[in-house]
């Protein structure tokens, strides 16, 4: 190890460990994101205004992420129009199919809807609660019987569980999110220039894994509640 | 030739218009914080480092003294809605089709056609820039469509921004975090020592730890977009990308959704997790949480194994 090896500065790692803090005890987190900045600036031996400027040109430079809002004017104005009461309506159409079969096509059609950009179609309080979760419980009483109190909150935590694996492994196949646009800020900032669509097609291989992977545990669900019933 | 500079224009616009919206419905709060973003948005190109710097601190204040809430616009009830959905059917997701259509087929048609000699869009923007252009045709289709209020797009997206919130610029917060962390050279201390802790040369461990990295953090901060500037510094950049010469689309884009397997074992993640379980009134809050734990955990395998696939074997 030469001379300047050992005269590494390990402090700015307390940035890192200040971001995990302040997310774990559920401070605001832009405050936290800003503080850990500052903080992680300063112990890299920058002055205060230098780690303001830093910061700024920072922020100016990732303005592109927050672009994607603009979008909100086209999905609220459907929403007007009864957005939501028609994914409803579509989801109501597999009615009489079994349980399986019904969380299956949910998990597809929240994924292709989230990786099309639509991703507040479905989502708890406005599909799960009033439309997937009963649909689910009373395919699941039409195939083996009333349910035990438990295996009823095995059918509605697994609709609950339907939508979130749908939506996580969907909605990063649209290139204009939040999450895809980080990504390409925090490489660019390294000097790696990626573009959105470079980074979101390698989405598709694990959304195909949760499709396989999340059906494959709907149906063995569908399957063990039927071994349970007399 | 269209650079992100007219994306922004547009952005900034919105913004302006929404934080109008939010005077006029006395939410001063959102008003500047809304408004400060339209001046970033306009101005931010010239300002200059310092008065952003100060601009990033204001919208943090704003934030964190509560300065932001919902808003409750004028709209249409649940039975207008519900007959409008029966009136106009599947065609209501044709609009919302057409933004990731225009910028899917305008980015082939522009890198694979002799478009590309033109200029026309700044180098590697055109996705981006094109996604804007949809939008605006999609507002134009749905206004001629429709035909509602000529405020309605506004405030309905107001409504949709004010549910947001505040959580709206973290992902561009972070991004800054993530090039302070480049500045202050916090890459190169990690790459440092855990290139000495990882055994040499093994590029699959690597993946490992990378991956376990995004998932355990995630599960800690409740929040995989946080995570990912804090593992791309420590792990990613250093060791994978540099260390390694391994693909950085693929160790950017999986590594994050390894951290998404992450949010599916976390009660941190309280929106997806807990909420749920409320919402469905079960009687043990972690039910969603137990339901995820057998997706979760062989999903991550996957990652892995994509990151190592995609990212080394395909690409050397």
């Amino acid at each position: 190890m030469n001379e300047a090896e050992m005269a590494t500065n390990y402090w700015p790692l307390l940035g890192i460990a200040l971001v995990v803090i302040g997310f774990a005890l559920r401070f605001n987190p832009l405050m936290v994101v800003v503080g850990a900045a500052v903080v992680t600036g300063l112990l890299a031996g920058i002055d205060i205004i230098g780690v303001v400027e830093a910061l700024g040109k920072a922020f100016n430079d990732n303005r592109y992420i927050s672009v994607t809002w603009i979008i909100l004017p086209v999905i609220g104005l459907l929403e007007r129009h009864g957005l939501q009461q028609r994914a409803r309506s579509v989801i109501e159409s597999v009615r009489g199919a079994t349980m399986g079969k019904l969380l299956v096509i949910y998990l597809g059609f929240r994924q292709i809807t989230a990786a099309l950009g639509m991703k507040d179609i479905g989502g708890h309080p406005q599909a799960v609660r009033p439309l997937v979760a009963p649909m689910a419980e009373a395919a699941a009483e039409k195939s083996h019987g009333e349910l035990q109190p438990e295996d009823r909150e095995k059918v509605l935590a697994m609709s609950a569980a339907t939508d979130n694996v749908g939506l996580f492994f969907g909605e990063d196949i649209f290139f204009a999110i939040a999450s895809i646009l980080l990504i390409q800020g925090v490489f660019e900032s390294y000097g790696y220039p990626l573009t959105p669509l470079e980074l979101s097609v390698w989405a598709i291989p694990t959304a195909i894994c949760a499709f396989l992977i999340h059906s494959w545990r709907i149906n063995a669900l569908d399957r063990s509640l039927g071994r349970r019933t007399p | 030739m269209i650079t992100y500079e007219w994306l922004y224009w547009l952005a900034g616009a919105f913004f302006a218009f929404w934080s109008i919206l939010s005077i006029g419905d006395k939410r001063i709060g959102n008003a500047a914080f809304w408004g400060l973003l339209a001046v970033s948005f306009f101005a931010g190109t010239h300002l200059g480092d310092l008065a952003n710097g100060v601009l990033v601190l204001a919208l943090v204040v704003i934030a964190g003294m509560g300065g932001l809430k919902r808003s409750d616009p004028e709209t249409t009830s649940p039975e207008e809605r519900s007959a409008f959905s029966e009136a106009l059917g599947n065609r209501l997701f044709v609009p919302a089709l057409i933004v990731p259509i225009t910028a899917v087929a305008g980015t082939l048609l522009y890198n694979y056609t002799p478009l590309n000699g033109t200029g026309l869009f700044e180098e590697r923007r055109e996705t981006l820039i094109l996604f804007g252009i949809g939008v605006v045709i999609a507002l134009v289709a749905a206004m001629v469509w429709l035909r509602p209020p000529l405020l309605a797009p506004a405030q309905e997206g107001r409504r949709l921004l004010d549910s947001i919130g505040w959580a709206a610029i973290l992902p561009q917060m972070l991004a800054a975090l993530g090039a302070v962390f480049a500045l202050a050279g916090v890459g190169e201390i990690i790459g440092g020592f855990a290139g000495d802790m990882i055994p040499e040369g093994s590029v699959f461990l690597t993946v490992v730890v990378f991956a376990l990295g995004m998932a355990l953090f995630t599960m800690i901060m409740g929040n995989a977009f946080a995570a990912f500037p804090v593992m791309a510094a420590a792990i990613g950049i250093p060791l994978l990308v540099e260390g390694y010469g391994g693909n950085p689309a693929v160790i950017g884009a999986v590594g994050m959704l390894a951290g998404f397997c992450g949010t599916l074992l976390t009660p941190m993640a309280a929106n997806f997790n807990i909420v749920p379980a409320a919402l469905l009134e079960l009687k043990d809050q972690n039910a969603v949480i137990r339901q995820q734990i057998g997706t979760a955990v062989p999903l991550w395998v996957c990652n892995v194994l994509i990151i190592y696939t995609g990212a080394f074997l395909l690409w050397n």
